[in-house]
């Protein structure tokens, strides 16, 4: 973890900083970095998923010298990155099913014991839906036997490439396709879905953590760490979604700021079930700021504003911030 | 090639996919003009030598900044730093403290005895520079610099005009001067000392110039008409000042009256004080708010005990001290005499009213247009006499060391242009870099790193220098602070957000590319860029 040890004008806050020494920048501010995830893919513009994959793909490529293998669960990353023949995956990298991803990366990492290449580590990457709706049995088994994979959720809070239908990750009052904003509760309903990161610290896993593409040296950090870890590991990343939010492409980051700032989404990690560091909000923001730009909220603005469904959220991230003690001073 | 089952393609690449064609707006790199930049006198390029600095590579940051300024250590006290004052991150906290900084590197160059990079080759000409004081001497550096000789005349028998005669050493430190101008020297321009230029149209014919300069300041005292007595001495303020340069110590008593508003007026009673004054009173006929003097250094004087009488004027001084009349400001904003009288103690008035210029070089140079008492000039600083140019403060302008300096640079430059037979075009200026276009996020928060002052009784005793000086570690942080509005600094963001791979790293200095074959044109660089330095263009579709 970087510890500001003096001032550097921009600090880690910034991809790169030709002021911070070589070891303390990220691998995106390497030339050489692997890009993974390559040109030419067909993901929409200001993909927050395409962005989320390469960060952390890339932060496991130079973690293990690049020996690495990923499975993928049917989603929008898959689609968007693989319409046969291309492929944007500069990895070795196997599609099987939506549901399937942690079975097949469990398959793999025996595979790999059983030719003894303990140096090639074994990736599970999927969206939301593979994650917490169709693949959650799979995923629990390998939490469970605690085999050898990183899994990685990108969550972007939908069903998106299908239309955009809801997941259980889907966010209280947001409007999708199939939660529409009608009636004296618009949008999803309050009190539903699943908190992934929670049910993956029950299994008292090695290692689980949260992360956004907002902030790089963290999300890098944390990938670096747990695939260096021996048995199952988990990481939660929320990724913006600029057409199932309904948001502008260019605030894919400003979003995932804003939604760790507020509380929305808290980011830390936890070892075998018990939270081991938070990154504290650096400037608290009310709910509101970070609705406001997605259209999937507009109904709690106009044209009847809502501001007892604005306050339930309000509440949530205050729950989130006393829970994790997101603005505690021992936090990062 | 065997294929495996059901599979008739072979694997390709996404890189096939030209996904640029999308684009509906391009992401464009541009430079715009920091705010800093835009507002120094002396045109220094400020940004640029913070951004060496900032890397703690403090000869290169000073070899930038001495393109424009010879005289970074004397900037350092003197300023008074518009630069801050416009300075984007006043905006989070505290602007950057880009006064410190340069007095640091100027510092560090006379500790280190960095001389100025090889001047440009002979051009075989010669430019006659009259007046040695901050605008003189920085045009016949950057003259020098450019390849021509150079001869400097000065009247009076040192070098540095008001920098050393008007400006107090708890301002500015006589080694400091000496070594600046020294520097300027090496280069080879020669100073003749105690040679007042009488008729310039002669002195150029007679030395065999190709063009001349004349910087020779504002030194002739402005006077008011005060009815005087026996009791009371009335001085003014330049030759006080100017006197102190020598042996001389004015008598000025123990209860000093300095009539006026401005600078001088601050300079003389603040060292009134240093000379044993227990009393030393500004007398000044409007208020605060429009006071022309720098409100740092009004603060500064009344730290040390200089009291201020505001909308007053002298209306005589006689036996029993000095008659002072009651002003009020009328609707427009000028002070109306009320008729209301005090009388308060005085063994001195000096008078600091502002000063007019010597012009009697000028009285054989026909054609010549002098408006309030200064030689009007064009954009290219020559007066309506061909090859007699003219800067400082013997033009209309605001009177300060670092407009000054900046005149001598501009006007060196045309000069050059003119003695080639071309003329001289800055490059066209870019669009002003606004707060609004930063995402300040990404900085880190720090605040200003305040200068040591000189302790208090010090002040009113010695010509210490009362402002200190940042060290090493704290002149590096103070740098660090800077935004670098407008302009790239390779914080690798653009290069780390896009989420298609489409910028290029190039490598240090040599900054990023964009691959239009593959931009989807999201924006997220252009919105994420800390310093604002990507703008996005509508695609012609």
């Amino acid at each position: 973890m970087h510890q500001p040890i003096k001032f550097y004008q921009t600090g880690t806050h910034t991809i790169g900083n030709r002021l911070l020494k070589p070891e303390q920048r990220t691998v995106q501010s390497d030339r050489g970095r692997s890009n993974s995830l390559n040109c030419g893919h067909r993901a929409c513009q200001g993909c927050g998923e395409a962005l989320g994959a390469r960060y952390a793909i890339d932060a496991a490529m130079d973690a293990t010298r690049r020996q690495l293998i990923a499975a993928n669960a049917t989603g929008c990353l898959e689609v968007f990155s693989t319409p046969y023949p291309e492929s944007s995956w500069q990895i070795p990298w196997l599609h099987s099913l939506f549901g399937n991803a942690a079975a097949v990366a469990t398959g793999m990492a025996a595979a790999m014991k059983v030719k003894n290449r303990s140096d090639v580590r074994v990736i599970a990457q999927g969206g939301d839906g593979g994650t917490t709706d169709i693949g959650l049995g799979g995923l629990s088994g390998m939490f469970e036997r605690n085999d050898d994979v990183l899994y990685i959720c990108y969550d972007n809070e939908a069903y998106m490439n299908t239309g955009v239908q809801r997941s259980s990750a889907t966010p209280p009052a947001a409007r999708t396709a199939t939660t529409a904003a009608v009636g004296d509760e618009p949008g999803n309903v309050f009190g539903q879905g699943k908190d992934m990161p929670a049910i993956a610290m029950a299994h008292g896993i090695p290692y689980v953590a949260t992360a956004t593409v907002a902030d790089l040296h963290d999300l890098e950090d944390k990938v670096a760490k747990a695939i260096a870890i021996r048995g199952a590991k988990y990481i939660h990343i929320f990724v913006p979604c600029p057409l199932g939010w309904g948001a502008a492409a260019h605030d894919t980051i400003r979003l995932a700021r804003l939604a760790k700032e507020t509380g929305i989404f808290p980011v830390f990690e936890a070892e075998r079930g018990e939270v081991t560091g938070v990154l504290r909000i650096r400037r608290k923001t009310p709910v509101e700021e970070y609705l406001k730009p997605q259209r999937r909220f507009a109904h709690l603005f106009a044209p009847t504003p809502r501001p007892d469904v604005i306050a339930r959220i309000q509440a949530i991230a205050d729950r989130n911030i006393r829970r994790y003690g997101l603005l505690d001073e021992g936090a990062r | 090639m065997q294929k495996p089952f059901a599979v008739t393609l072979d694997p390709g690449s996404s890189r096939a996919n030209h996904t640029g064609s999308w684009r509906t707006s391009r992401p464009v790199y541009v430079d715009n003009l920091p705010p800093c930049n835009g507002a120094c006198p002396a045109g220094e390029n400020i940004q640029a030598w913070l951004f060496h600095a900032e890397a703690g590579a403090y000869e290169a940051a000073w070899r930038v900044l001495v393109r424009d300024n010879p005289f970074p250590a004397i900037m350092g006290r003197v300023c008074y730093h518009p630069c801050e004052g416009a300075c984007n991150r006043r905006k989070l906290d505290e602007p950057v403290g880009i006064n410190s900084v340069e007095r640091f590197l100027g510092d560090e160059a006379i500790r280190r005895g960095w001389k100025f990079d090889a001047p440009a080759a002979s051009s075989g000409k010669r430019v006659l520079v009259v007046g040695a004081g901050p605008s003189g001497l920085a045009a016949a550096y950057h003259l020098a610099m450019l390849g021509h000789r150079v001869t400097i005349r000065e009247a009076g028998p040192l070098a540095g005009g008001m920098m050393r005669f008007g400006i107090p050493k708890y301002r500015l430190q006589r080694d400091v001067l000496d070594a600046e101008v020294h520097r300027i020297l090496e280069l080879g321009v020669e100073l003749v000392l105690n040679s007042k230029v009488e008729d310039i149209i002669e002195a150029i014919k007679d030395g065999g110039f190709d063009a001349a300069f004349l910087a020779v300041g504002a030194h002739i005292a402005r006077r008011a008409y005060i009815p005087a007595g026996d009791a009371v001495r009335v001085l003014d303020a330049v030759s006080v000042l100017r006197g102190l340069e020598g042996e001389e110590r004015p008598m000025l008593g123990r209860r000093v009256v300095v009539y006026g508003g401005g600078n001088t007026a601050i300079d003389m009673a603040r060292t009134a004080k240093r000379l044993g004054a227990t009393e030393a009173l500004i007398v000044y006929r409007r208020t605060r708010e429009k006071m022309p003097a720098h409100d740092f250094e009004v603060e500064e004087a009344l730290q040390e005990g200089v009291m201020i009488r505001w909308l007053s004027t002298i209306r005589q001084a006689g036996s029993q001290g000095i008659t002072l009349e009651k002003m009020v400001l009328d609707e427009k904003g000028f002070p109306q005499p009320t008729g209301e009288l005090e009388t308060i103690a005085a063994d001195s008035v000096v008078l600091a009213l502002g000063q007019d210029v010597d012009l009697s070089l000028l009285d054989k140079v026909p054609g010549l247009e002098i408006v309030d008492g200064v030689v009007k000039v064009g954009s290219d600083m020559m007066t309506r006499h061909p090859g007699l140019f003219a800067g400082g403060d013997m033009v209309p302008s605001e009177r300060t060391v670092t407009v000054a300096v900046g005149h001598g640079k501009k006007a060196a430059r045309h000069i050059d242009a003119w003695l080639r037979g071309r003329t001289y075009a800055p490059a066209p200026k870019h669009a002003d870099a606004t707060f609004e276009r930063l995402n300040a996020w990404y900085y880190s928060d720090a605040p200003k790193t305040v200068r040591p002052m000189l302790d208090l009784i010090r002040r009113q005793s010695t010509f210490d220098e009362v402002q200190g000086a940042l060290d090493e570690s704290t002149a590096l942080f103070e740098a660090r602070r800077c935004l670098s509005c407008g302009n790239c600094f390779e914080c690798d963001n653009c290069y780390g957000v896009c989420p298609d791979s489409a910028v290029i790293k190039l490598g240090p200095g040599e900054r990023y590319r964009f691959d239009y074959d593959y931009c989807k044109g999201c924006g997220i660089c252009a919105e994420e860029c800390p310093c604002g330095a990507i703008s996005m263009i509508p695609e012609d579709i």
